[in-house]
């Protein structure tokens, strides 16, 4: 699946940001928004179809939807080196402060996945989560890579 | 960039003078092209580290500079412990002494050529590269805080590397005030399975010709000969860095603003020397650019072990290794008295002029080799620090930069067709991505050349020798 149309009440999309990249989510919800959010991360690393073949959870806080977002996105880049997982699919749940979040994912496979780059950390550059005009939420930051 | 704000010094050097709560002037080592060509970023980010507590003498810019996080990438600042100078985790980054070592082999070009297609091959196998490889090293949790602690010295020790490297890393291969113990248990677990390993984006091990020669003298004592054969690798403190990186912003953020710190921007994060957050920064910090120097001997090792295989009788002797994402403890004259100073280098080379005193016994006549990364498919240089780099704390540049995003060159080039395109020029392209070349094709950077010869004209670092690429091993 290619980046999504702001059209849509759901989708991701990636932006360019010199040698790194910005990843963006929105949806009707801000947990809609931080998860489209961590698809955009997935296709940082591969554009090829990513199975949902295992689960794990995680969970993380933060004082601000902000910091949430960038707290949310350097978990799944933990889960993603640590075991060597690429995910395809999230539900995200947020009450005040914290998140709680099961991701759905395979082991990257080098011939299938031919991963171009490994995320290395979620930036507070260009982090932004906004209500958007018509109701919904978009979320974004720049990924090191 | 918008050069009408910024007074021009001389012919290579522009500064921002200083307004509102900055506390030093900026400067942008850069001749005009360079500097048109630079995001205007680039300069409100050198005038926000120009505003953090402690800074002394000037905050600095690169030839190679461009937008980063908080710091430029290319940016040099320095800061005084006894003026409630900081520490920054965003002045150092996320790969932390992320760095280049160049290894000599002795071997001419046409020696590589009749085995270029194996070696290169057998390079890719043994070179763990690109997202999700592995080098079969696993380390347990004293092996782990060895290594923090040791560095290339405890890679030596492990049998993956010579005892004579060492004099040839900086920091004689290990760095001093490294506590493994202020490094999280989750940094540690990223890295387990991952020395040994060059990475992904710009990282590589590459076959290199010496193709130019500019300082015969100091090309010789580097034992640099035109149409001989080096191996260079690029790549840093992996998964542990990262995490470190990622840790340190997150918790210096309410440090800063404890201690009193307006942040012009979040990623300028940080913490004053003299506070417990900052020294526990310190600790981690050097065990990562310990885990940088053991992973690029370790590398190192296991290109020495594939030359083997083809020539048994070269032994590769290291040429040097350097790191360009750091901070560290340095003497300076400032203001006429020699000052200790913490100096954050981020995407830039120390570059110490002959006779400094960290610089070892072989080297002290000549400098310090300065090792910088060009793209794959244009070339790389090694440049010698000289007398006159004291302007900019003994920094240069430290690659070519990017001259656009990785997006934009994804839409202009097909990973495929930048590899046949270099086979033909006779630069063979080992990666497991295809989208990765794309992203890295030679034409999404500036002209590595003209950075150097800014350098150089700035009196930063001097050009020694230009290299060429034969082979390139990208991650």
């Amino acid at each position: 699946m290619g980046p999504g149309n702001r059209m849509q009440p759901t989708g991701w999309t990636l932006e360019p940001h010199d040698a790194d990249v910005r990843v963006v989510g929105w949806g009707p919800t801000l947990a809609h928004a931080f998860e489209q959010a961590a698809v955009a991360l997935t296709h940082v690393v591969t554009e090829s179809r990513v199975a949902g073949r295992e689960w794990l959870t995680v969970s993380c806080e933060a004082p601000d939807p902000e910091l949430l977002l960038v707290e949310w996105l350097n978990q799944v880049i933990f889960e993603m080196a640590v075991g060597g997982l690429l995910f395809s699919r999230y539900r995200v749940v947020i009450e005040g402060e914290v998140l709680r979040a099961t991701l759905w994912g395979e082991p990257v496979d080098r011939a299938r996945h031919a991963p171009a780059c490994e995320p290395k950390g979620a930036t507070y550059t260009a982090l932004r989560v906004e209500r958007v005009a018509g109701g919904g939420w978009v979320a974004g930051c720049v990924v090191d890579v | 960039m918008d050069t009408s704000k910024l007074t021009r010094i001389d012919d290579t050097t522009w500064q921002i003078d200083p307004t509102g709560d900055m506390r030093v002037p900026g400067i942008i080592f850069a001749d005009e092209a360079l500097i048109e060509a630079m995001d205007d970023k680039v300069a409100e980010q050198t005038a926000n580290v120009a505003r953090l507590p402690g800074i002394v003498q000037a905050s600095y810019a690169m030839p190679d500079a461009h937008w980063g996080y908080g710091f430029p990438i290319g940016g040099v600042a320095a800061f005084d412990p006894d003026e409630g100078g900081v520490v920054s985790a965003g002045g150092v980054g996320f790969d932390v002494s992320c760095g280049v070592r160049s290894l000599l082999t002795g071997l001419t070009v046409t020696d590589i050529r009749a085995v270029q297609e194996r070696l290169a091959d057998a390079l890719a196998a043994q070179i763990p590269a690109g997202v999700g490889s592995r080098s079969g090293i696993s380390l347990n949790r004293q092996e782990m805080d060895a290594m923090l602690a040791g560095g290339a010295a405890w890679a030596v020790e492990q049998g993956w590397g010579e005892p004579e490297d060492l004099e040839r890393i900086e920091e004689m291969g290990r760095m001093a005030g490294a506590d493994p113990d202020c490094v999280s248990e989750q940094a540690k677990k990223r890295q387990r399975r991952e020395m040994g390993t060059l990475g992904s984006g710009n990282h590589y091990l590459e076959i290199q010709a010496v193709e130019k020669v500019f300082d015969a003298e100091t090309a010789a004592a580097f034992g640099l000969v035109e149409g001989e054969v080096l191996v260079t690798i690029h790549c840093g403190s992996r998964g542990l860095g990262h995490q470190i990186g990622t840790e340190f912003l997150r918790d210096m953020l309410p440090a800063a603003a404890e201690a009193g710190i307006r942040l012009p921007e979040r990623e300028l994060a940080c913490a004053p020397i003299h506070s417990p957050i900052g020294q526990r920064y310190l600790g981690a910090m050097r065990a990562a650019i310990n885990c940088a120097l053991a992973n690029r001997e370790i590398l190192g090792h296991f290109a020495r072990e594939v030359f083997d295989r083809f020539f048994p009788e070269h032994r590769l002797p290291l040429l040097y290794d350097v790191s360009h994402n750091t901070c560290k403890v340095e003497t300076h004259t400032v203001g006429g008295r020699p000052r200790q100073l913490y100096v954050h280098r981020k995407g830039a080379t120390r570059a110490f002029g002959p006779a400094h005193s960290e610089l070892p016994e072989a080297l002290r006549g000549e400098g310090q080799p300065v090792l910088i990364g060009g793209s794959m498919g244009t070339g790389s240089h090694v440049l010698v620090g000289m007398g006159t780099g004291g302007k900019g704390f003994y920094s240069a540049c430290h690659g070519a930069g990017r001259a656009m995003s990785r997006h934009a060159a994804l839409k202009r080039w097909h990973g495929r067709q930048v590899v046949d395109d270099l086979a033909e020029r006779g630069i063979l392209i080992r990666s497991p991505s295809a989208r990765g070349v794309a992203e890295e094709a030679p034409g999404a950077y500036k002209d590595v050349d003209r950075v150097v010869e800014v350098a150089e004209r700035a009196g930063l670092a001097r050009r020694v020798a230009r290299l060429t690429p034969l082979i390139c091993v990208k991650g």
